[in-house]
């Protein structure tokens, strides 16, 4: 068993780390009091080609491999949650999405553009009356000769009001007696008429994250846009989750670090009662614990990452990554503000940021409630997986690089 | 036109240093990095070599760990990388490394440009740069903000240096050694093409044989200078004292006496 990092994932998390201090840092206070996306990181992060990290050369990504992206995400999530989202919605969710599913001419037509940063996409599952129970959702797709006519609306998307491709779930057959039987996949163009798009304000957190709801009215989306065959869309969306809730999962691990490492410089810079807080046992319970959580979410990173790159389904992994992770990362978060004390509780420093980001990703890509019943299902042997018409496929450094 | 940069690994920015009781100063378990000033170097040295041809050297003398350096300088884009170690350059001051790398720099041949940055983070000499030029015989260009223009068909270069009393433009023969300074450029990340290369690039190591340099010039024995005590410094002290006034103004105005009054202004 062999726990190190090989050189190139060690670069990859310094060279990822560097950009996030260097161009998020400075400015995601000001980004997130005016609740605005950094969209100049984000054009950073696509020329450097994070935004691909893990696509194959040949569809214009970086060809490094699934642990690169957890790495990149920890790192982005260390300074702040909003550029990690993208990763998260944009690679984990549409690219690998794409890769995974997408035909030849599709894979060229959507996932090189995307991978290599040219357009931003999205994915687009939500709606107002839609979240855990996915086969509610009321978005119909209606075929008409070579089109499908999409109607219905989107809500918490992200990047909702700055992506150019839209990866939409709709209901192709409304009245299937296996609701989720009826669901397909379309890739929706920005550019398609009737296609709308708006912000969502007053969020909790990630406000420097682009948050927001699709309108699609009549909006006609040719034959050769749906990805999957005719009623797989709800397969699709599923696997599209194990990838992005990989990258939450190695996201909220950064978080507990930030978590971990503002309360230690804090805990040796704080005296009371004439000595260092770093002293107080209490407070050094806290910080244990950030530690342990820290080193137990990287692992099941790791692990989650590890199959994916040897080829092997890990729903169940992933899944128990992300509930462990995000949860951990809002008790680290709300620990690190108990820590600051009073500072902790304003915005002058992170963590109350932190502690405001944290909160989503407990209730996003799968709340804790239903990732207790999937690892419930799991153990209990009431849910196991089914190989699927396309996997994620096992990265192969040869085919990946070249 | 062949640029060598000198680089040195360091231990990271936050990094805390302590010195034991023996005088043993260690940096716990900080991750080694390229020296951040070194990446000036390397950016200058990329720069200069996509606008005139040629190829980049990065070279370290170092033990094994130096390789995080390399790595990294390589993974910003340099094409070769060599690392020179022997054991007996454990303990080598700023005379010994000089002397070490000047050797490797003749050693290679055709170098038209020597790179370094302006110091080291971690021991802060300023020295090896301009102790390289000399050694070498060739014109040392310390503290340089800016490359005004290189020609390497007339061999000249011609930069300005940033001093205490203002700029300075100078002009020099090729080859000649550049100390460049922050703010000459801002040093590109580390791309992915780049990341794979460094990963598998092999990195030649050079024996003091290797650079025809003499095992009693080098290490403890063939430095300079000696470490009779090493010491961590006393922590800072000091007193905040804040500032009380009714506007901004009259807060400013107070400050502004007590600078002139502490002669700092």
């Amino acid at each position: 068993m062999d726990f190190s990092l090989t050189s190139e994932q060690e670069m990859t998390r310094q060279m990822v780390r560097e950009f996030a201090e260097r161009k998020v840092s400075p400015v995601i206070k000001e980004y997130d009091r005016s609740h605005r996306p950094n969209l100049d990181a984000l054009g950073r992060m696509a020329e450097l080609g994070i935004l691909g990290i893990c696509i194959p050369v040949r569809y214009g990504g970086a060809g490094m491999d699934y642990i690169c992206l957890g790495l990149a995400c920890e790192e982005l999530e260390r300074v702040d949650t909003s550029l990690r989202v993208v990763m998260s919605v944009h690679t984990g969710l549409n690219c690998l999405g794409l890769f995974q599913w997408g035909s030849e001419q599709q894979k060229q037509r959507w996932l090189v553009p995307q991978a290599r940063g040219e357009r931003y996409a999205a994915y687009a599952l939500t709606e107002p009356g839609a979240g855990s129970d996915v086969v509610a959702l009321a978005a119909t797709a209606r075929r008409e000769g070579d089109v499908y006519v999409l109607n219905g609306e989107k809500m918490w998307i992200s990047l909702a009001a700055v992506a150019h491709n839209f990866l939409v779930f709709a209901k192709t057959d409304p009245r299937a007696a296996k609701a989720h039987r009826g669901i397909s996949a379309f890739m929706v163009e920005r550019e398609m008429a009737g296609v709308t798009t708006g912000d969502i304000h007053g969020k909790l957190g990630v406000r420097a994250g682009s948050t927001g709801w699709i309108s699609l009215a009549d909006v006609e989306v040719p034959v050769e846009n749906r990805l999957g065959e005719e009623g797989e869309g709800f397969k699709i969306a599923m696997s599209c989750l194990d990838n992005g809730r990989y990258t939450v999962a190695a996201g909220a691990t950064g978080l507990i670090r930030a978590s971990l490492e503002a309360s230690v410089a804090y805990a040796h810079e704080r005296r009371t009662f004439g000595r260092e807080i770093a002293e107080h046992q209490l407070i050094q319970q806290m910080i244990a614990r950030m530690a342990r959580d820290y080193e137990m979410a990287r692992l099941l990173c790791w692990k989650a990452g590890w199959l994916k790159n040897q080829g092997q389904r890990n729903t169940r992994e992933t899944s128990l990554a992300k509930w462990f992770a995000t949860e951990a990362s809002f008790t680290a978060a709300s620990d690190a503000v108990q820590i600051h004390g009073a500072y902790g509780y304003s915005d002058e420093y992170d963590v109350e940021r932190y502690l405001r980001n944290a909160k989503g990703a407990c209730i996003y890509e799968g709340t804790s409630q239903i990732h207790e019943l999937i690892q419930a299902g799991y153990a209990l042997d009431h849910r196991g997986d089914r190989p699927l018409r396309c996997e994620l496929p096992a990265y192969d450094p040869g085919y990946w690089q070249t | 036109m062949h640029i060598v940069v000198c680089t040195k690994h360091t231990p990271d920015t936050e990094a805390k240093m302590t010195v034991d009781g023996a005088g043993n100063v260690s940096w716990g378990e900080s991750p080694l990095i390229i020296n951040p000033w070194d990446e000036y170097a390397v950016e200058e040295a990329l720069v200069l070599r996509d606008e005139h041809g040629g190829k980049v050297t990065v070279i370290s003398m170092g033990p094994q760990e130096a390789l995080e350096a390399l790595k990294h300088a390589v993974a910003m884009g340099c094409d070769e990388a060599i690392r020179i170690w022997d054991e007996t350059c454990a303990g080598s001051d700023t005379l010994a490394t000089s002397y070490v790398l000047a050797r490797a720099i003749e050693q290679m041949g055709d170098v038209d440009l020597v790179l370094f940055g302006k110091s080291a983070i971690d021991a802060q000499t300023w020295q090896v740069g301009a102790a390289v030029a000399k050694r070498l015989g060739a014109p040392s260009l310390m503290y340089t903000i800016k490359v005004v223009e290189l020609d390497p068909d007339a061999r000249s270069i011609t930069v300005e240096r940033l001093l205490e009393e203002g700029r300075q433009v100078v002009s020099a023969t090729l080859p000649a050694v550049v100390g460049t300074t922050k703010g000459i450029n801002e040093p590109r990340y580390t791309s992915f093409i780049g990341i794979r290369k460094a990963a598998k690039m092999e990195y030649p190591a050079w024996s003091l044989d290797d650079v025809g340099a003499e095992s009693d010039k080098v290490g403890a024995s063939g430095s300079g200078v000696r470490w009779p005590e090493v010491f961590a410094p006393p922590a800072r002290e000091g007193e905040a004292e804040m500032i009380e006034a009714e506007t901004v103004e009259q807060q400013a105005a107070i400050l502004v006496d007590k600078l002139l009054a502490e002669k700092v202004i």
